[in-house]
């Protein structure tokens, strides 16, 4: 088994559940955008909360069923998760969406906005991967 | 009906994320570091998901309506301005500063690390700090 492979089989799923979303209920799958729509006490929610357990069910039943072992916690201090959550937050919020809206449904949807976006989040994600790891080794993890 | 729909879909996609590696924030953050260790695996993630969205999505919202909903939810605007390239650019940040996007970050609930737990609470504050700086 290649090192591809359930990376690929994992991109197709995620591509064939945005498809489905798209056909049965209209609605983008946008990670970000189903998110802040539940907590915002949208009209028509009960997808979404539903869509949001199901985020978290999937992978139960996958490393359970497929005897996946969990990944490792990650070894990075507490207060750069909070740092790395506010950032996303902020920036899906202000950005209009993530990987997921921009990246595989805008894309897939041709919009000339999701894809700069997506160039745009995934220069500064390598950006700030190297500038942590590369220019500041020792200050951040 | 919707709802069921909303819970399939949300699970499909969530094995997705487990599979893929994307619930990994050391793999994330390898894949990132494209000067470093580099980890190229990640690329045939976003890469399967946009193959399938792309031919799908031909035909899909050309359809008259969607089968449980009486019109089409798509994004209106076409601008690209600072408001979408400044918080992707914030976004991307945070997701090089910990390893999660939003998706990820949820789902990898599921492996109970209280850091996780953080990281989606600071999630949903930037997310409504965002909303009150510049509401739309």
């Amino acid at each position: 088994m290649f090192a591809y492979t359930t990376p690929l089989i994992g991109g197709l799923l995620i591509g064939a559940a945005s498809v489905a979303l798209m056909f049965l209920l209209g609605r983008i799958a946008g990670i970000a955008g189903i998110v802040w729509g539940a907590i915002s006490a949208q009209p028509d929610n009960l997808w979404r909360w539903l869509f949001i357990v199901g985020l978290v069910v999937g992978p139960v039943l996958y490393h359970l069923l497929a005897g996946v072992p969990n990944p490792p916690p990650s070894p990075l201090p507490w207060w750069q998760a909070v740092a790395g959550g506010l950032l996303v937050g902020f920036g899906v919020r202000m950005g209009s969406g993530c990987t997921s809206g921009h990246g595989v449904c805008g894309i897939g949807r041709l919009s000339p906005r999701s894809l700069a976006a997506t160039c745009t989040f995934m220069a500064t994600g390598i950006a700030a991967v190297y500038v942590i790891r590369h220019l500041l080794p020792g200050v951040l993890v | 009906m919707k709802a069921l729909v909303g819970l399939l879909c949300g699970m499909v996609f969530g094995v997705g994320l487990a599979m893929s590696g994307m619930t990994d924030t050391a793999k994330v953050l390898g894949f990132l570091d494209v000067t470093g260790q580099w980890i190229p695996d990640l690329a045939f993630v976003m890469g399967g998901a946009v193959l399938v969205t792309l031919i799908a999505f031909r035909f899909v919202p050309k359809m008259k309506r969607p089968a449980f909903n009486p019109r089409f939810y798509l994004p209106a605007t076409t601008i690209i301005d600072g408001r979408l390239l400044g918080g992707a650019a914030i976004f991307g940040i945070g997701w090089g500063v910990y390893g999660y996007c939003p998706g990820p970050a949820i789902s990898a609930l599921t492996y109970l690390d209280d850091k996780t737990a953080m990281f989606v609470v600071a999630m949903l504050v930037g997310m409504a700090l965002a909303n009150k700086v510049s509401p739309g």
